[in-house]
Protein backbone atom coordinates (compact mmCIF):
# COMPACT_ATOMS: atom_id res chain seq x y z
CA UNK A 1 0.00 0.00 0.00
CA UNK A 2 3.21 2.37 1.14
CA UNK A 3 4.59 1.51 -2.52
CA UNK A 4 1.33 3.25 -4.18
CA UNK A 5 2.93 6.41 -5.67
CA UNK A 6 0.22 9.03 -6.74
CA UNK A 7 2.79 11.28 -8.26
CA UNK A 8 6.66 11.08 -9.51
CA UNK A 9 8.02 13.83 -10.53
CA UNK A 10 11.53 13.51 -12.38
CA UNK A 11 14.15 15.87 -12.85
CA UNK A 12 12.28 18.80 -13.17
CA UNK A 13 14.09 21.74 -14.60
CA UNK A 14 12.52 25.27 -15.68
CA UNK A 15 13.66 28.24 -16.66
CA UNK A 16 12.22 31.95 -17.51
CA UNK A 17 15.00 32.77 -19.47
CA UNK A 18 18.23 32.96 -18.09
CA UNK A 19 16.59 32.35 -14.01
CA UNK A 20 16.59 28.87 -13.49
CA UNK A 21 13.49 28.39 -11.35
CA UNK A 22 13.54 25.17 -10.80
CA UNK A 23 16.88 22.98 -10.99
CA UNK A 24 16.19 18.97 -11.04
CA UNK A 25 13.27 18.73 -8.89
CA UNK A 26 12.72 15.28 -8.25
CA UNK A 27 10.06 13.61 -5.74
CA UNK A 28 7.08 11.21 -5.37
CA UNK A 29 3.85 11.74 -3.08
CA UNK A 30 2.43 8.21 -2.13
CA UNK A 31 -1.79 7.36 -1.75
CA UNK A 32 -3.09 9.02 1.15
CA UNK A 33 0.04 10.96 1.99
CA UNK A 34 -0.36 14.64 2.83
CA UNK A 35 2.79 16.19 1.59
CA UNK A 36 3.79 19.98 2.94
CA UNK A 37 5.75 22.00 0.34
CA UNK A 38 7.83 24.56 1.93
CA UNK A 39 9.34 27.14 0.42
CA UNK A 40 9.91 31.01 0.60
CA UNK A 41 8.07 33.17 -1.64
CA UNK A 42 10.12 32.87 -5.11
CA UNK A 43 11.56 29.35 -4.08
CA UNK A 44 9.97 27.69 -6.99
CA UNK A 45 7.00 26.15 -4.95
CA UNK A 46 3.96 27.79 -7.17
CA UNK A 47 6.17 26.91 -10.46
CA UNK A 48 6.12 23.35 -9.24
CA UNK A 49 2.86 23.04 -8.28
CA UNK A 50 2.03 24.79 -12.12
CA UNK A 51 3.99 22.21 -13.79
CA UNK A 52 2.59 19.18 -12.14
CA UNK A 53 -1.15 20.54 -12.48
CA UNK A 54 -0.37 21.12 -16.74
CA UNK A 55 -0.51 24.96 -16.12
CA UNK A 56 3.52 25.40 -17.39
CA UNK A 57 5.63 23.26 -19.44
CA UNK A 58 8.61 22.25 -18.00
CA UNK A 59 12.01 23.13 -19.62
CA UNK A 60 13.17 19.33 -18.74
CA UNK A 61 12.18 16.39 -16.78
CA UNK A 62 8.85 14.74 -16.49
CA UNK A 63 5.68 14.16 -14.08
CA UNK A 64 4.03 11.66 -14.08
CA UNK A 65 0.31 11.05 -11.77
CA UNK A 66 -0.89 8.23 -11.10
CA UNK A 67 1.51 6.74 -13.65
CA UNK A 68 0.63 8.80 -16.57
CA UNK A 69 2.97 11.22 -18.08
CA UNK A 70 1.25 14.58 -17.72
CA UNK A 71 2.26 15.98 -21.17
CA UNK A 72 2.35 12.72 -23.27
CA UNK A 73 -1.28 11.69 -21.76
CA UNK A 74 -2.35 14.97 -20.16
CA UNK A 75 -6.30 14.08 -20.21
CA UNK A 76 -5.85 10.68 -18.39
CA UNK A 77 -3.34 12.52 -16.19
CA UNK A 78 -5.86 15.33 -14.69
CA UNK A 79 -8.31 13.32 -14.31
CA UNK A 80 -6.56 12.22 -11.24
CA UNK A 81 -5.81 15.49 -10.14
CA UNK A 82 -7.40 18.52 -8.64
CA UNK A 83 -5.68 21.97 -8.67
CA UNK A 84 -6.38 24.99 -6.59
CA UNK A 85 -4.23 27.94 -7.70
CA UNK A 86 -2.55 30.42 -5.62
CA UNK A 87 -5.69 32.78 -7.53
CA UNK A 88 -8.25 31.01 -7.23
CA UNK A 89 -10.21 30.50 -10.30
CA UNK A 90 -13.59 31.44 -10.10
CA UNK A 91 -15.94 33.15 -12.61
CA UNK A 92 -17.19 35.81 -10.55
CA UNK A 93 -20.33 36.39 -12.47
CA UNK A 94 -21.74 33.08 -11.49
CA UNK A 95 -22.99 31.57 -8.37
CA UNK A 96 -21.74 29.22 -6.55
CA UNK A 97 -24.47 26.40 -7.81
CA UNK A 98 -23.67 27.66 -11.67
CA UNK A 99 -19.97 27.09 -11.17
CA UNK A 100 -19.78 23.98 -9.79
CA UNK A 101 -21.89 22.47 -12.04
CA UNK A 102 -19.71 23.81 -14.57
CA UNK A 103 -16.71 22.54 -12.77
CA UNK A 104 -18.34 19.17 -12.70
CA UNK A 105 -18.54 19.02 -16.45
CA UNK A 106 -15.30 19.71 -17.05
CA UNK A 107 -13.83 17.14 -15.02
CA UNK A 108 -16.42 14.78 -16.46
CA UNK A 109 -18.52 13.40 -13.59
CA UNK A 110 -21.61 11.38 -15.09
CA UNK A 111 -24.56 13.07 -15.59
CA UNK A 112 -26.66 11.36 -12.66
CA UNK A 113 -24.10 12.01 -9.72
CA UNK A 114 -23.19 15.80 -11.03
CA UNK A 115 -25.69 16.71 -8.08
CA UNK A 116 -24.20 14.47 -5.55
CA UNK A 117 -20.67 15.40 -6.42
CA UNK A 118 -22.23 18.90 -5.78
CA UNK A 119 -23.81 18.63 -2.69
CA UNK A 120 -21.40 17.07 -0.96
CA UNK A 121 -18.55 19.36 -2.31
CA UNK A 122 -20.61 22.41 -0.87
CA UNK A 123 -20.91 19.82 2.54
CA UNK A 124 -17.30 19.55 2.99
CA UNK A 125 -16.27 23.03 2.33
CA UNK A 126 -19.05 24.32 4.40
CA UNK A 127 -20.30 25.98 1.60
CA UNK A 128 -23.93 24.92 2.23
CA UNK A 129 -25.37 28.70 2.74
CA UNK A 130 -24.06 30.17 -0.23
CA UNK A 131 -24.58 28.20 -2.95
CA UNK A 132 -27.11 30.18 -4.64
CA UNK A 133 -24.83 33.18 -3.97
CA UNK A 134 -22.52 34.80 -6.19
CA UNK A 135 -19.05 34.11 -6.28
CA UNK A 136 -17.94 37.69 -6.95
CA UNK A 137 -19.78 38.35 -3.84
CA UNK A 138 -18.58 36.04 -1.79
CA UNK A 139 -15.80 37.18 1.24
CA UNK A 140 -12.48 36.01 0.71
CA UNK A 141 -12.57 32.92 2.47
CA UNK A 142 -15.87 31.55 1.03
CA UNK A 143 -14.41 31.97 -2.25
CA UNK A 144 -10.81 30.40 -1.54
CA UNK A 145 -13.66 27.44 0.16
CA UNK A 146 -15.30 27.87 -3.78
CA UNK A 147 -11.88 27.27 -5.01
CA UNK A 148 -11.37 24.17 -2.96
CA UNK A 149 -14.72 22.50 -3.78
CA UNK A 150 -13.88 22.99 -6.89
CA UNK A 151 -10.83 20.81 -6.70
CA UNK A 152 -12.27 18.06 -4.68
CA UNK A 153 -15.46 18.11 -6.95
CA UNK A 154 -14.32 14.74 -8.50
CA UNK A 155 -13.02 13.05 -5.52
CA UNK A 156 -9.44 13.40 -7.36
CA UNK A 157 -6.27 11.06 -5.91
CA UNK A 158 -4.79 14.00 -5.78
CA UNK A 159 -5.16 17.56 -4.82
CA UNK A 160 -3.12 20.34 -4.95
CA UNK A 161 -3.53 23.19 -2.54
CA UNK A 162 -1.01 26.39 -3.47
CA UNK A 163 -1.53 28.47 -0.68
CA UNK A 164 -5.20 28.16 0.41
CA UNK A 165 -4.85 30.19 3.36
CA UNK A 166 -3.45 33.26 2.51
CA UNK A 167 -5.80 36.38 3.42
CA UNK A 168 -7.79 34.04 5.53
CA UNK A 169 -8.93 34.66 9.36
CA UNK A 170 -7.89 32.91 12.34
CA UNK A 171 -11.15 30.83 12.70
CA UNK A 172 -11.23 30.05 8.61
CA UNK A 173 -7.60 28.92 8.87
CA UNK A 174 -8.53 26.49 11.13
CA UNK A 175 -11.53 25.42 9.53
CA UNK A 176 -9.40 24.80 6.47
CA UNK A 177 -6.84 23.03 7.83
CA UNK A 178 -9.06 20.81 9.41
CA UNK A 179 -10.65 19.99 5.81
CA UNK A 180 -6.91 19.32 4.51
CA UNK A 181 -6.31 16.86 7.49
CA UNK A 182 -10.00 15.72 6.12
CA UNK A 183 -9.06 15.09 2.94
CA UNK A 184 -5.39 13.65 3.69
CA UNK A 185 -7.85 10.70 4.75
CA UNK A 186 -8.90 9.69 1.07
CA UNK A 187 -7.17 11.77 -0.92
CA UNK A 188 -3.32 12.43 -1.16
CA UNK A 189 -2.98 15.99 -0.90
CA UNK A 190 0.24 18.45 -1.35
CA UNK A 191 -0.09 21.48 0.49
CA UNK A 192 2.09 24.24 -0.44
CA UNK A 193 2.86 27.56 1.94
CA UNK A 194 5.27 29.37 3.36
CA UNK A 195 3.28 29.29 6.80
CA UNK A 196 5.46 26.59 8.95
CA UNK A 197 2.34 25.66 11.94
CA UNK A 198 0.41 25.05 8.80
CA UNK A 199 2.75 22.25 7.76
CA UNK A 200 2.97 21.54 11.09
CA UNK A 201 -0.58 20.68 12.14
CA UNK A 202 -1.38 19.05 8.81
CA UNK A 203 1.16 17.18 6.90
CA UNK A 204 2.55 13.87 7.25
CA UNK A 205 5.77 14.56 5.38
CA UNK A 206 8.09 17.93 4.67
CA UNK A 207 9.39 19.31 1.11
CA UNK A 208 11.56 22.18 1.87
CA UNK A 209 12.80 23.65 -1.58
CA UNK A 210 15.18 26.74 -1.95
CA UNK A 211 16.39 28.76 -4.95
CA UNK A 212 14.92 26.18 -7.07
CA UNK A 213 16.07 22.85 -6.06
CA UNK A 214 15.26 20.80 -3.01
CA UNK A 215 16.74 20.66 0.65
CA UNK A 216 15.13 18.52 2.74
CA UNK A 217 12.74 16.06 2.19
CA UNK A 218 11.58 14.13 5.63
CA UNK A 219 8.95 13.14 7.98
CA UNK A 220 8.46 14.88 10.55
CA UNK A 221 9.32 13.08 12.84
CA UNK A 222 12.03 12.82 11.31
CA UNK A 223 13.32 16.08 11.20
CA UNK A 224 12.44 16.22 15.09
CA UNK A 225 15.27 13.59 15.08
CA UNK A 226 17.37 15.37 12.75
CA UNK A 227 17.31 18.54 14.73
CA UNK A 228 18.82 16.97 18.01
CA UNK A 229 19.47 20.52 19.52
CA UNK A 230 16.55 20.65 21.52
CA UNK A 231 16.36 24.90 22.57
CA UNK A 232 14.75 26.35 26.06
CA UNK A 233 13.81 29.58 27.11
CA UNK A 234 14.67 30.48 30.96
CA UNK A 235 13.99 33.55 32.59
CA UNK A 236 16.72 34.02 35.71
CA UNK A 237 15.65 36.85 38.37
CA UNK A 238 19.31 36.81 39.38
CA UNK A 239 21.37 35.43 36.51
CA UNK A 240 24.92 34.81 37.08
CA UNK A 241 27.53 37.45 35.24
CA UNK A 242 29.00 36.25 32.59
CA UNK A 243 32.40 35.79 33.63
CA UNK A 244 30.89 33.58 36.49
CA UNK A 245 30.12 31.25 33.80
CA UNK A 246 31.44 28.47 31.80
CA UNK A 247 29.95 26.94 28.97
CA UNK A 248 32.60 24.16 28.80
CA UNK A 249 31.42 22.83 32.30
CA UNK A 250 27.63 23.84 31.64
CA UNK A 251 28.21 21.12 29.30
CA UNK A 252 29.67 18.27 31.37
CA UNK A 253 26.92 18.79 33.96
CA UNK A 254 24.18 19.95 32.68
CA UNK A 255 24.45 19.23 28.64
CA UNK A 256 24.23 22.91 27.77
CA UNK A 257 26.37 23.54 24.37
CA UNK A 258 25.33 26.71 24.06
CA UNK A 259 23.94 29.86 25.85
CA UNK A 260 22.41 33.42 24.17
CA UNK A 261 21.46 36.38 25.93
CA UNK A 262 18.28 37.59 25.05
CA UNK A 263 17.84 40.69 27.38
CA UNK A 264 19.33 40.58 31.51
CA UNK A 265 17.49 37.97 32.54
CA UNK A 266 16.29 35.95 29.42
CA UNK A 267 18.34 33.54 27.58
CA UNK A 268 17.99 30.92 25.17
CA UNK A 269 20.16 27.93 26.13
CA UNK A 270 20.66 24.95 22.73
CA UNK A 271 20.46 21.52 24.56
CA UNK A 272 22.36 18.69 24.30
CA UNK A 273 20.59 14.77 23.67
CA UNK A 274 20.76 13.75 27.40
CA UNK A 275 19.46 17.37 29.03
CA UNK A 276 17.24 16.82 32.03
CA UNK A 277 15.21 19.41 32.56
CA UNK A 278 15.04 18.52 36.45
CA UNK A 279 18.55 18.97 36.98
CA UNK A 280 18.68 21.85 35.44
CA UNK A 281 16.22 23.46 38.08
CA UNK A 282 17.95 21.77 40.94
CA UNK A 283 21.16 23.39 39.53
CA UNK A 284 19.39 26.71 39.34
CA UNK A 285 17.98 26.84 42.73
CA UNK A 286 21.57 25.69 44.04
CA UNK A 287 23.69 28.52 42.56
CA UNK A 288 20.16 30.54 43.67
CA UNK A 289 19.67 31.96 39.84
CA UNK A 290 15.80 32.19 41.14
CA UNK A 291 14.58 30.45 37.93
CA UNK A 292 10.84 32.23 37.48
CA UNK A 293 10.27 30.93 33.77
CA UNK A 294 11.30 27.84 31.67
CA UNK A 295 9.91 27.14 27.71
CA UNK A 296 11.19 24.71 25.75
CA UNK A 297 11.53 25.50 22.00
CA UNK A 298 10.88 22.31 20.19
CA UNK A 299 10.41 23.42 16.40
CA UNK A 300 12.60 21.47 14.66
CA UNK A 301 10.80 22.57 11.16
CA UNK A 302 11.29 26.20 11.98
CA UNK A 303 14.99 25.35 13.31
CA UNK A 304 15.26 23.40 9.84
CA UNK A 305 13.56 25.90 7.91
CA UNK A 306 15.44 28.64 9.09
CA UNK A 307 19.12 26.88 8.95
CA UNK A 308 18.33 26.42 5.42
CA UNK A 309 17.46 29.55 4.54
CA UNK A 310 19.35 31.81 6.44
CA UNK A 311 22.59 30.15 5.67
CA UNK A 312 21.57 30.97 2.35
CA UNK A 313 21.06 34.80 3.80
CA UNK A 314 24.85 34.89 5.04
CA UNK A 315 26.53 34.20 1.72
CA UNK A 316 25.56 36.53 -0.95
CA UNK A 317 22.07 38.41 -0.11
CA UNK A 318 23.27 39.44 3.58
CA UNK A 319 27.04 40.59 1.85
CA UNK A 320 25.02 43.25 -0.35
CA UNK A 321 23.20 44.44 2.21
CA UNK A 322 26.25 44.63 4.58
CA UNK A 323 28.36 46.70 1.84
CA UNK B 1 -17.47 19.11 -22.92
CA UNK B 2 -17.05 21.71 -26.29
CA UNK B 3 -20.83 22.29 -25.30
CA UNK B 4 -19.71 22.63 -21.65
CA UNK B 5 -17.67 24.59 -22.27
CA UNK B 6 -19.65 26.68 -25.11
CA UNK B 7 -22.83 26.96 -22.45
CA UNK B 8 -20.31 28.69 -19.74
CA UNK B 9 -19.11 30.84 -22.11
CA UNK B 10 -22.90 32.09 -23.44
CA UNK B 11 -24.02 32.43 -19.99
CA UNK B 12 -21.06 34.52 -18.89
CA UNK B 13 -21.61 36.62 -21.99
CA UNK B 14 -25.67 37.15 -21.28
CA UNK B 15 -24.32 37.97 -17.63
CA UNK B 16 -22.26 40.97 -18.61
CA UNK B 17 -24.07 44.28 -19.23
CA UNK B 18 -21.82 44.69 -22.21
CA UNK B 19 -23.74 42.00 -24.35
CA UNK B 20 -26.85 43.38 -23.55
CA UNK B 21 -25.90 47.12 -24.21
CA UNK B 22 -23.97 45.98 -27.81
CA UNK B 23 -27.14 44.17 -28.58
CA UNK B 24 -29.59 46.69 -27.50
CA UNK B 25 -27.81 49.70 -29.64
CA UNK B 26 -27.33 47.49 -32.39
CA UNK B 27 -30.96 46.26 -32.94
CA UNK B 28 -31.48 50.18 -32.30
CA UNK B 29 -29.57 51.42 -35.17
CA UNK B 30 -30.30 48.95 -37.52
CA UNK B 31 -34.25 49.28 -36.70
CA UNK B 32 -33.51 52.96 -37.41
CA UNK B 33 -31.95 52.27 -41.04
CA UNK B 34 -34.66 49.54 -41.87
CA UNK B 35 -37.36 52.24 -40.86
CA UNK B 36 -35.72 54.75 -43.03
CA UNK B 37 -34.68 52.70 -45.96
CA UNK B 38 -38.39 51.40 -46.16
CA UNK B 39 -39.85 55.11 -45.93
CA UNK B 40 -37.65 55.35 -48.97
CA UNK B 41 -38.64 52.25 -51.02
CA UNK B 42 -42.61 53.28 -50.32
CA UNK B 43 -41.37 56.97 -51.58
CA UNK B 44 -40.07 55.83 -54.70
CA UNK B 45 -42.12 52.68 -55.44
CA UNK B 46 -44.53 54.26 -57.81
CA UNK B 47 -41.56 55.10 -60.16
CA UNK B 48 -40.10 51.97 -60.16
CA UNK B 49 -43.54 50.09 -60.96
CA UNK B 50 -43.07 52.20 -64.45
CA UNK B 51 -39.57 50.51 -64.95
CA UNK B 52 -38.67 47.41 -66.57
CA UNK B 53 -36.61 44.82 -64.63
CA UNK B 54 -36.53 47.90 -61.77
CA UNK B 55 -34.60 46.23 -58.18
CA UNK B 56 -37.21 45.29 -55.58
CA UNK B 57 -38.02 45.41 -52.30
CA UNK B 58 -35.52 42.81 -51.17
CA UNK B 59 -32.64 44.30 -52.95
CA UNK B 60 -33.64 47.95 -52.07
CA UNK B 61 -34.58 47.14 -48.13
CA UNK B 62 -33.05 43.93 -47.08
CA UNK B 63 -30.07 43.70 -48.57
CA UNK B 64 -28.95 47.01 -48.00
CA UNK B 65 -30.18 46.19 -44.32
CA UNK B 66 -27.77 43.14 -43.83
CA UNK B 67 -24.68 44.65 -45.83
CA UNK B 68 -25.21 47.76 -42.73
CA UNK B 69 -24.90 44.61 -40.62
CA UNK B 70 -22.28 43.31 -41.75
CA UNK B 71 -20.28 46.78 -41.55
CA UNK B 72 -21.46 47.05 -38.00
CA UNK B 73 -20.46 43.83 -37.07
CA UNK B 74 -17.03 44.76 -37.92
CA UNK B 75 -16.75 46.87 -35.12
CA UNK B 76 -19.08 45.29 -32.57
CA UNK B 77 -17.55 41.47 -32.89
CA UNK B 78 -14.25 42.49 -31.54
CA UNK B 79 -15.80 43.75 -28.34
CA UNK B 80 -17.74 41.10 -27.90
CA UNK B 81 -14.79 38.73 -28.77
CA UNK B 82 -11.80 40.65 -26.52
CA UNK B 83 -12.23 39.02 -23.16
CA UNK B 84 -13.04 35.60 -24.80
CA UNK B 85 -9.18 34.46 -23.59
CA UNK B 86 -7.35 37.23 -22.67
CA UNK B 87 -9.73 37.55 -19.50
CA UNK B 88 -9.38 34.15 -18.69
CA UNK B 89 -5.82 34.52 -18.74
CA UNK B 90 -5.71 37.94 -16.19
CA UNK B 91 -8.29 36.50 -13.76
CA UNK B 92 -6.35 33.55 -13.77
CA UNK B 93 -9.09 31.09 -14.04
CA UNK B 94 -7.44 29.32 -17.65
CA UNK B 95 -5.69 27.21 -14.90
CA UNK B 96 -8.90 25.66 -14.02
CA UNK B 97 -9.18 24.80 -18.02
CA UNK B 98 -5.50 24.03 -17.39
CA UNK B 99 -5.66 21.57 -14.96
CA UNK B 100 -9.00 19.82 -16.01
CA UNK B 101 -9.17 16.77 -18.63
CA UNK B 102 -9.73 18.90 -21.09
CA UNK B 103 -7.52 19.41 -24.16
CA UNK B 104 -7.01 22.85 -25.73
CA UNK B 105 -8.97 21.83 -28.69
CA UNK B 106 -11.87 21.70 -26.59
CA UNK B 107 -11.42 24.73 -24.78
CA UNK B 108 -10.84 26.67 -27.93
CA UNK B 109 -13.76 25.26 -30.16
CA UNK B 110 -16.09 25.54 -26.82
CA UNK B 111 -15.37 29.07 -26.61
CA UNK B 112 -15.56 29.68 -30.50
CA UNK B 113 -19.22 27.77 -30.58
CA UNK B 114 -19.96 30.68 -27.04
CA UNK B 115 -19.54 33.07 -28.93
CA UNK B 116 -20.56 31.98 -32.48
CA UNK B 117 -24.61 31.41 -30.54
CA UNK B 118 -24.30 34.75 -29.02
CA UNK B 119 -23.85 36.13 -31.83
CA UNK B 120 -26.43 33.77 -33.95
CA UNK B 121 -28.86 35.35 -31.42
CA UNK B 122 -27.94 38.69 -32.71
CA UNK B 123 -28.11 38.04 -36.30
CA UNK B 124 -31.92 36.18 -35.55
CA UNK B 125 -32.64 39.25 -34.31
CA UNK B 126 -31.76 41.55 -37.44
CA UNK B 127 -32.88 38.78 -39.83
CA UNK B 128 -36.34 39.43 -38.24
CA UNK B 129 -36.40 42.76 -39.87
CA UNK B 130 -36.38 42.13 -43.17
CA UNK B 131 -38.44 38.91 -42.51
CA UNK B 132 -41.63 41.04 -41.18
CA UNK B 133 -42.07 42.20 -44.74
CA UNK B 134 -43.38 38.92 -45.32
CA UNK B 135 -46.26 39.61 -43.61
CA UNK B 136 -47.28 42.12 -46.27
CA UNK B 137 -44.99 42.39 -49.28
CA UNK B 138 -43.64 39.60 -51.55
CA UNK B 139 -40.20 38.97 -51.27
CA UNK B 140 -37.34 37.19 -53.12
CA UNK B 141 -36.73 34.42 -50.81
CA UNK B 142 -33.57 33.61 -52.84
CA UNK B 143 -31.91 36.18 -52.63
CA UNK B 144 -32.45 37.24 -48.95
CA UNK B 145 -31.67 33.52 -47.88
CA UNK B 146 -28.25 34.12 -50.09
CA UNK B 147 -27.52 37.05 -48.22
CA UNK B 148 -28.28 35.77 -44.97
CA UNK B 149 -25.90 33.15 -45.34
CA UNK B 150 -23.40 35.16 -46.31
CA UNK B 151 -23.50 37.65 -43.36
CA UNK B 152 -23.46 34.46 -41.12
CA UNK B 153 -20.49 33.43 -42.59
CA UNK B 154 -19.03 36.95 -42.37
CA UNK B 155 -19.86 37.01 -38.37
CA UNK B 156 -18.38 33.67 -38.25
CA UNK B 157 -15.09 34.65 -39.52
CA UNK B 158 -14.69 37.91 -37.86
CA UNK B 159 -15.36 35.35 -34.78
CA UNK B 160 -12.88 33.47 -35.34
CA UNK B 161 -9.99 35.82 -36.15
CA UNK B 162 -11.12 37.85 -32.88
CA UNK B 163 -10.84 34.60 -30.87
CA UNK B 164 -7.29 34.09 -32.20
CA UNK B 165 -6.25 38.24 -31.46
CA UNK B 166 -7.84 37.46 -27.63
CA UNK B 167 -5.65 34.57 -27.84
CA UNK B 168 -2.31 36.39 -28.80
CA UNK B 169 -2.23 38.97 -25.92
CA UNK B 170 -3.48 39.45 -21.82
CA UNK B 171 -4.95 42.76 -22.66
CA UNK B 172 -8.00 42.87 -23.96
CA UNK B 173 -7.79 46.22 -25.23
CA UNK B 174 -5.32 44.87 -27.29
CA UNK B 175 -7.33 42.14 -28.77
CA UNK B 176 -10.20 44.34 -29.54
CA UNK B 177 -7.82 47.13 -31.54
CA UNK B 178 -5.77 44.18 -33.45
CA UNK B 179 -9.20 42.36 -34.21
CA UNK B 180 -10.79 45.37 -34.83
CA UNK B 181 -7.06 46.18 -37.38
CA UNK B 182 -7.65 42.67 -39.08
CA UNK B 183 -11.07 42.73 -40.18
CA UNK B 184 -10.20 46.43 -41.38
CA UNK B 185 -7.37 45.45 -43.81
CA UNK B 186 -9.72 42.04 -45.15
CA UNK B 187 -12.52 44.77 -45.77
CA UNK B 188 -10.13 47.35 -47.57
CA UNK B 189 -7.39 45.03 -49.16
CA UNK B 190 -9.07 45.06 -53.04
CA UNK B 191 -8.76 48.64 -53.18
CA UNK B 192 -5.60 48.22 -55.46
CA UNK B 193 -7.66 47.03 -57.86
CA UNK B 194 -9.17 49.98 -58.46
CA UNK B 195 -6.22 51.44 -60.03
CA UNK B 196 -7.03 49.34 -62.74
CA UNK B 197 -4.43 47.41 -63.24
CA UNK B 198 -4.97 43.65 -64.16
CA UNK B 199 -2.08 41.12 -62.55
CA UNK B 200 -1.36 38.77 -60.51
CA UNK B 201 -1.40 40.86 -57.02
CA UNK B 202 -4.71 42.30 -57.73
CA UNK B 203 -6.29 38.67 -57.99
CA UNK B 204 -4.76 37.51 -54.97
CA UNK B 205 -5.82 40.90 -53.01
CA UNK B 206 -9.22 40.22 -54.46
CA UNK B 207 -9.34 36.78 -53.30
CA UNK B 208 -7.89 38.01 -49.93
CA UNK B 209 -10.92 40.93 -49.55
CA UNK B 210 -13.82 39.42 -47.15
CA UNK B 211 -15.67 42.06 -48.31
CA UNK B 212 -15.20 40.75 -52.83
CA UNK B 213 -16.79 37.43 -50.91
CA UNK B 214 -19.29 38.56 -49.19
CA UNK B 215 -20.21 41.17 -52.10
CA UNK B 216 -21.19 37.39 -53.74
CA UNK B 217 -23.65 36.43 -51.30
CA UNK B 218 -25.48 39.99 -51.16
CA UNK B 219 -26.25 39.60 -55.31
CA UNK B 220 -27.65 36.44 -54.90
CA UNK B 221 -25.03 34.96 -56.06
CA UNK B 222 -23.81 31.27 -53.93
CA UNK B 223 -20.71 29.31 -55.02
CA UNK B 224 -18.01 27.22 -53.51
CA UNK B 225 -14.88 29.55 -54.11
CA UNK B 226 -16.43 32.24 -51.33
CA UNK B 227 -17.73 29.08 -49.17
CA UNK B 228 -14.06 27.77 -49.02
CA UNK B 229 -12.66 31.08 -48.46
CA UNK B 230 -15.10 31.89 -45.46
CA UNK B 231 -13.81 28.44 -44.25
CA UNK B 232 -10.38 28.08 -44.64
CA UNK B 233 -10.37 31.70 -42.94
CA UNK B 234 -12.16 30.25 -39.62
CA UNK B 235 -10.23 26.93 -39.44
CA UNK B 236 -6.79 28.74 -40.16
CA UNK B 237 -8.20 31.24 -37.11
CA UNK B 238 -9.27 28.28 -34.32
CA UNK B 239 -6.19 26.14 -35.49
CA UNK B 240 -3.77 29.13 -34.74
CA UNK B 241 -5.63 29.76 -31.91
CA UNK B 242 -5.40 26.04 -30.24
CA UNK B 243 -1.62 26.37 -31.16
CA UNK B 244 -1.08 29.77 -29.44
CA UNK B 245 -3.26 28.19 -26.38
CA UNK B 246 -0.51 25.18 -26.54
CA UNK B 247 2.44 27.73 -26.72
CA UNK B 248 1.10 29.70 -23.58
CA UNK B 249 2.13 27.07 -21.41
CA UNK B 250 5.90 26.60 -22.60
CA UNK B 251 6.63 30.88 -22.24
CA UNK B 252 5.80 33.23 -19.43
Amino acid sequence: MTEDVLIQVNDLCRDYGSLHALKNVSFSLRRGEVLGFLGLNGAGKSTTMQIISGNLAPTSGEVKINGYDILEQPKQAKASLGFLAEQPPLYRELTVNEYLLFCARLNRIAKNDIAKAITRACERCGLNDVRKRLIGNLSKGYQQRVGIAQAIIHTPEVVILDEPTVGLDPIQIREIRQLIRELGNDHSVILCTHILPEVQSTCDRVLIINHGQIAVEDTLAGLDARVQKNSIRVRLNQPPKATQLNIADLNSTLNILNAEVLSEQEFTLQCGANFDQATFIQYCVQQDWDISELSPITNALEQMFINITCNDIDSPAATEVAS
Amino acid sequence: MIFNIAMRELRSLFLSPLAWAILAIKLHVLSWIFLFQLDRFLEIQPKLGGMQGAPGLTSLVAIPLLDTAAFLLMLIIPLISMRLISEERRGQTLSLLFSAPVSMTEIILGKYLGILAFLSVMLALIVLMPLSLFLGANLDGGLLASGIIGLFLITASYAAIGLLMSALTKEPLIAAISSFGVFLLLWIIDGVNNAGQNNLATGLFNYLSISSHYQNFSHGIINSADFSYFGLLIITAIILSIRRLDAYRLQH
